[in-house]
């Protein structure tokens, strides 16, 4: 009997000595952490998608809150209104965000783009491309291992059976990781209101783009001649649309129709190029 | 005799098929395709242009900056384009196009008769460099970088690279065997150079007619021949220093921080060809062999030759082909068709029968550590695997050495599971340059 007392008081002691202890050293020790960094994390979307340009939300929380220069709308995932209640609670004056969403400058599916060699490697975009550039014919296009897609956090890139990946745009917050990753620079982030969007990547000459892919903008610059607002240029043998032009003053883009190769597409996302120009347009 | 002290394989050789044949000399192509990127880094740049009439030996891309090499027309002839096409290792890549007129002339004031005993240290590093002479055991490195280095390393050793360490090639074996002289001459200007007076020369022991006939010609000069037990990888640089000195070099550090320079037999015949006979490096021994090639051949090949010209003066082949590469079995390139043309580093083509190219699925690591034994750089190549597998890129490079892998496939040569390791760490190698180029431009 006596020995149970014992342990039991033994126990009993040993617990208020740490518990008193812990507390001490809680007090004592405390690291001073501006209120505001936990603030701030909490209003962030906790994607961790690193949109930012900081490994993390709580390290870019920090930022924000420590330093002065850090801007509070740099969160993509988050939106405006995230940034409006980083700039509340910082005290900082949050600039409007415009929204981005990824582009995938590539329409040269299986189908449609001639693949030179057989890859039997590592399904991956940058493992293909070191071995002489990739299996595709043409040295600018989607190789189509799904790099991207294996990236993206947000579950808004797919591939597509038809070797594209395909944004989801409900889905897509603009951060960007895909673009970053792709080793040829296909995705770029743009605005969702453009009109028409140029699915090729390829600053190769007509001729060669016409032997590789059946899709690709060959530079015959019809387009740039059609366009009554001046908005659409060829350099190195592609298509650029000045998006700021086009979103403002064109109401019918007539480069659409008048593309031979169909480079040139309304913007709609969500769908593999190639497969939407029939219904929407009306073309063969 | 001298051997790896710790792991490498031994696959088997194959070389028999070459080994007793003679240098053939290919005949000139009609339209030579001369790639622009010799060596390692930016491509030289053009000199001339479409429609220039340009003599054999003339330079026709020139290295502004001096850490390239000037690239040379292989023949005489008519340049017909400028543009892309097949590199064996980089793909659709600059090239100049020479159409040959069969007449094959010299430009005027090469072959010019003269000894390397009677120009000085400086010079001989410009004759180098001019004449475009670049590392042809396989990684192109411009020679004449490699003969000057900094003030602070001192160079107290040079080894000449003749192990051949690939099974098929034969190229710097019949080199061995029929230009004795010119090797040993090489050396003794390259050792002028670095003002040193040690030499080895590496070779393995399945050459004994390479290792009798060196040791002979070597008499009477400080060179020595040091023969090496036949086991790959021992013609990588690292491992032949390891092997013959001993030393082993630090990571991240280059052969010259131990007081090395190795330079391959190949090399050292071109760098007396420049020396003494003002000759631009035009042509190189290729091995031409494989089980579907119906006459295997070393041949004297025209920098700018295409694969399908070499296989052709060889006979065709007599099977269907899995893969054709270039290099050896074990570090080549698999070729995206026959259309590429030789470049300065390419010591042989090996054609594959359809059979013979195991495309067995991975699968998961087992963890049987048999990788890790065949690792003669003391690396974890399972590990390394897994984390490129995982997309840990970085960690594979601060926790586990990734930079250290020399590619020598070792690892693969022996996975049970058939995981091509070599290619996961090329991976991990390829994403971290691209995100140290994207930090380095400042966007995200």
């Amino acid at each position: 009997m006596i020995t149970a007392i014992y342990a039991v008081l033994a126990m009993v002691g040993l617990g208020l000595f740490f518990g008193f202890f812990i507390s001490f050293a809680n007090k004592k020790w405390a690291v001073e952490i501006d209120p505001r960094i936990h603030e701030v994390e909490d209003a962030l979307p906790k994607g961790q998608c690193g949109a930012c340009g900081y490994p993390g939300c709580m390290a870019y929380a920090e930022a924000v809150v420590t330093n002065a220069d850090v801007p509070p709308n740099l969160c993509a995932p988050g939106k405006d209104a995230v940034a409006q209640k980083v700039a509340e609670i910082t005290g900082k004056k949050a600039e409007a965000m415009e929204p981005k969403i990824a582009f995938v400058r590539c329409a040269g599916t299986y189908e449609k783009a001639v693949r030179t060699s057989l890859y039997k490697g590592i399904s991956d975009c940058v493992s293909a491309g070191m071995l002489h550039g990739g299996d595709k014919g043409c040295t600018y296009g989607c190789l189509g291992y799904g790099t991207c897609a294996k990236v993206c956090m947000f579950d808004a890139l797919k591939m597509s059976p038809e070797g594209i990946p395909v944004v989801n745009p409900d889905k897509c917050t603009g951060c960007g990781k895909c673009a970053t990753v792709c080793p040829r620079s296909i995705i770029t982030l743009v605005s969702p209101e453009i009109k028409v969007k140029i699915n090729c990547n390829s600053k190769d000459k007509g001729a060669f783009v016409r032997k590789n892919c059946k899709m690709g903008c060959i530079g015959c610059g019809i387009c740039a001649k059609e366009c009554p607002h001046g908005a659409v240029m060829v350099e190195n043998f592609l298509a650029v649309v000045d998006s700021s032009i086009c979103k403002e003053k064109c109401s019918d883009p007539v480069c659409l129709a008048k593309c031979p190769t169909m480079a040139i597409r309304p913007a709609i996302w969500g769908v593999v190029p190639g497969n939407e120009v029939a219904e929407k347009l009306g073309l063969s | 005799m001298l051997k790896i002290k710790k792991g490498g394989v031994h696959p088997q050789d194959e070389k028999k098929s070459t080994a007793g044949k003679k240098i053939e000399f290919l005949p000139v192509p009609s339209r030579l395709f001369i790639p622009l990127r010799q060596h390692i880094g930016e491509p030289a740049v053009p000199v001339v242009k479409v429609g220039d009439i340009v003599k054999k030996g003339q330079m026709i891309a020139e290295s502004p900056d001096g850490r390239g090499t000037p690239v040379h027309s292989s023949t005489s002839g008519k340049v017909a384009e400028t543009g892309n096409c097949m590199h064996p290792i980089y793909g659709l890549s600059p090239c100049i196009v020479i159409e040959s007129d069969g007449l094959d002339e010299w430009q005027e004031n090469l072959l010019t008769e003269r000894s390397y005993e009677n120009i000085n240290v400086p010079e001989l590093i410009d004759i180098i460099f001019k004449n475009g002479i670049v590392g042809m055991g396989g990684a192109a490195f411009p020679t004449h970088i490699k003969l000057s280095p900094p003030k602070d390393k001192k160079i107290d050793m040079l080894i000449v690279n003749g192990a051949e360490c690939e099974p098929y090639l034969t190229s710097d074996y019949r080199m061995m065997i029929e230009f004795p002289d010119e090797i040993i001459k090489g050396i003794l200007i390259v050792m002028k150079i670095l003002n040193i007076n040690k030499c080895f020369i590496g070779i393995e022991d399945n050459k004994p007619e390479a290792i009798r006939l060196m040791t002979e010609k070597c008499k009477g000069t400080p060179i020595q021949v040091a023969e090496l037990e036949t086991r790959y990888p021992q013609g990588a640089e690292k491992m032949m220093i390891k092997v013959i000195t001993g030393r082993e070099v630090p990571s991240g550090k280059l052969p010259m921080d131990v007081g090395c320079v190795v330079q391959n037999v190949s090399t050292l015949k071109a760098v007396t060809d420049a020396v003494e006979k003002n000759i631009p490096l035009i042509e190189r021994v290729v091995t031409v062999a494989g089980k579907t090639v119906q006459s295997p051949k070393n041949l004297m090949v025209r920098i700018g030759s295409t694969f399908k010209d070499m296989f052709e003066y060889c006979g065709g082949f007599s099977g269907k082909n899995g893969k054709i590469i270039m290099g050896g079995p074990m570090m080549g390139m698999a070729q995206v068709n026959v259309d590429s043309a030789v470049i300065k580093a390419a010591s042989g083509i090996v054609a594959i029968a359809e059979d013979d190219v195991d495309y067995q699925t991975e699968r998961a690591c087992i963890r049987c550590g048999r990788c890790v034994e065949a690792c003669t750089m003391g690396l974890r190549p399972n590990i390394l695997s897994i984390l490129s597998e995982k997309g840990q890129h970085q960690t594979a490079q601060t926790d586990y050495d990734l930079m250290d892998c020399v590619e020598c496939g070792c690892c693969y040569y022996v996975c049970p599971a058939r995981r091509t390791i070599v290619h996961y760490i090329r991976q991990s190698k390829a994403k971290n340059s691209m995100l140290r180029a994207a930090s380095k431009t400042g966007s995200k």
